[in-house]
């Protein structure tokens, strides 16, 4: 006999609203259903309701962690359209912010997985090594999160020089707390018990579902987009792609704590290595046409396609967020596992629900009820409503 | 002082919910009770259930499926129950208030005692918030 749990929507480990039922006979979990659409704020109609550099700030807010993924992402589309060289001296700081936001989200994770196993000190650990690389991160783009940093063409402000020792500082410490923080945890035995042999995904399954960034590779799957299609100064700095053939939670943990190593050696690289010059190519008209930018953000790919009909507006602006590719493979992962490991299992990819929800309106006969004609009359009444209440 | 009064002037228990909002301030949230913000050497700390709560936190643009769950979660909070408002999607529905599933922003649905502003809002921004929240209840 089966029984349904319901997990959520306001679940005090789950930070966003998702709402999980949970299929499982006597302690197995056996299936698991998702009702998403919570944090659905239509982003792409109001990407093509705004112009190109309005944009970038709109597409920042897809997700408060992978902020500087998706603007860059962004930024790579319309550049692809524009067919402009981008100036060595913002490749290297559109890399090093992107690199400490990948330092900052990997910690966030690994406190937070911590967490739902019920180590507080992990959690409480993880969140103050993070703090100083917030602090970095303000004092180069000026916010703590959503930057601004990136532009179509470059980056939107000039670093001081003096500002780089501190920085290096930040990240030296860091790069000292992760290896203490990653001994501690590999050499924890009930940590151990808990994640190895947890949440099994074959790398036959992880290709098959589509899984991409720390997801796939935990489970052997070789593929990270700043190594297969370099962009930024990835191919300018030494670096390995970080590969774990466990396939289960304790391999994207291992994953994900020693790309944090790597990334603090791309970010001292890059800051050695850093090129003076102009910062940004005055990207001015953007012409008819059509262009795509991926980027590997820290939870896998985020991808932008942007086609433009010569205005300042794009005419369809495409978003896809990692934890869209991920999600599916929730599947493999739980069947058979026990409901107390269920929570830790949808932790594992870092699932971050606010990239990932879509609208479709479907009839009773299977045809597509919201197509783009219709969110935009509905975003049109919206408008007319506000402004007979005004 | 009422016993209502002095039950909110230490150790408020805040609920958080999240009304779609892009983490970021669910994040800066969480970083007020790590080491280096610690709200709960004030007693101030996340409860599970809004039944426990004394400020119901909610942050988001709060989009059309939200709303429902956001008003029976008022209803649910024992009073009084203080209500914040977090970030500029919480306050004004932000960047995202022309958006067609934007039914927001908060205090169209429930009655707010405290807005705080920001995109994210930081630590500091939010401690201070509620310690004017305590000042004025």
């Amino acid at each position: 006999m089966t029984t349904t749990i319901p997990i959520g929507p306001f679940h005090p480990v789950l930070e966003e609203p998702e709402y999980i039922t949970l299929e499982v006979d006597g302690e197995t979990v056996i299936g698991a259903n998702f009702d998403l659409g919570r944090v659905h704020r239509g982003m792409e109609l109001l990407a093509q309701e705004k112009t190109y550099d309005q944009d970038i700030f709109l597409v920042e807010r897809i997700c408060g962690i992978c902020s500087a993924s998706h603007s860059w992402a962004a930024s790579l589309a319309i550049e692809d359209i524009v067919g402009c060289e981008v100036p060595a001296r913002a490749r290297y700081l559109r890399t090093i912010v992107h690199e400490l936001e990948r330092l900052h989200s990997h910690m966030l994770w690994v406190g937070l997985a911590g967490h739902i196993i019920g180590y507080w000190t992990v959690f409480m650990w993880g969140w103050k090594y993070r703090e100083p690389i917030l602090d970095a991160l303000e004092a180069i783009t000026g916010n703590r999160q959503h930057y601004a940093w990136y532009r179509p063409g470059g980056v939107r402000r000039d670093v001081p020089d003096e500002i780089w020792p501190n920085v290096l500082k930040i990240i030296e410490e860091f790069d000292r707390k992760t290896d203490m923080l990653t001994g501690a945890i590999l050499d924890d035995p009930v940590i151990l018990g808990r994640l190895r042999g947890v949440g099994i995904l074959t790398k036959e399954d992880a290709i098959a579902y589509g899984t991409l960034g720390p997801t796939a590779r935990g489970s052997g799957f070789d593929v990270d987009i700043r190594r297969d299609e370099p962009y930024g100064a990835y191919s300018e700095v030494d670096w390995d792609v970080i590969v774990q053939d466990g396939c289960d939670c304790l391999a994207v943990a291992v994953v994900r704590l020693l790309e944090m190593k790597e990334s603090v050696k791309i970010i001292r690289q890059c800051i050695e290595k850093l090129p003076g010059g102009p910062i940004d190519a005055e990207v001015r008209e953007v012409p008819r046409g059509e262009g795509c930018g991926h980027v590997e953000a820290p939870r896998g790919e985020s991808f932008h396609f942007i086609r433009s009909n010569g205005t300042n507006m794009p005419e369809r602006h495409k978003m896809r967020a990692p934890t869209f590719n991920n999600i599916p493979s929730f599947r493999p992962r739980i069947k058979g596992e026990t409901i107390s490991d269920a929570l830790l299992i949808f932790a594992v990819i870092d699932p971050c629900y606010s990239c990932t929800e879509r609208l479709a309106i479907v009839g009773p006969s299977g045809e597509k009820l919201a197509t783009s004609k219709d969110l935009l009359r509905l975003s049109h009444e919206k408008t007319e409503e506000l402004r007979k209440n005004s | 002082m009422g016993a209502m009064n002095w039950g909110f002037k230490k150790s408020l228990w805040v609920f958080h919910l999240n009304a779609g909002a892009c983490n970021n301030c669910d994040i800066e949230v969480l970083d007020c009770l790590c080491p280096k913000y610690d709200v709960e050497r004030f007693g101030i700390k996340l409860v599970g259930s809004v039944k426990h709560a004394d400020v119901l936190l909610v942050s988001g643009s709060v989009p059309r499926k939200v709303v429902p769950q956001l008003v029976e979660t008022f209803e649910q909070a024992p009073q009084p129950c203080a209500v914040v408002a977090l970030g500029s999607c919480g306050c004004t529905g932000g960047i995202f208030k022309d958006g067609y599933n934007f039914a927001g922003p908060v205090d169209k649905h429930i009655p707010v005692n405290a807005y705080i502003p920001g995109c994210p809002p930081r630590p500091e921004a939010i401690i201070d918030g509620i310690v004017k929240l305590i000042g004025k209840l």
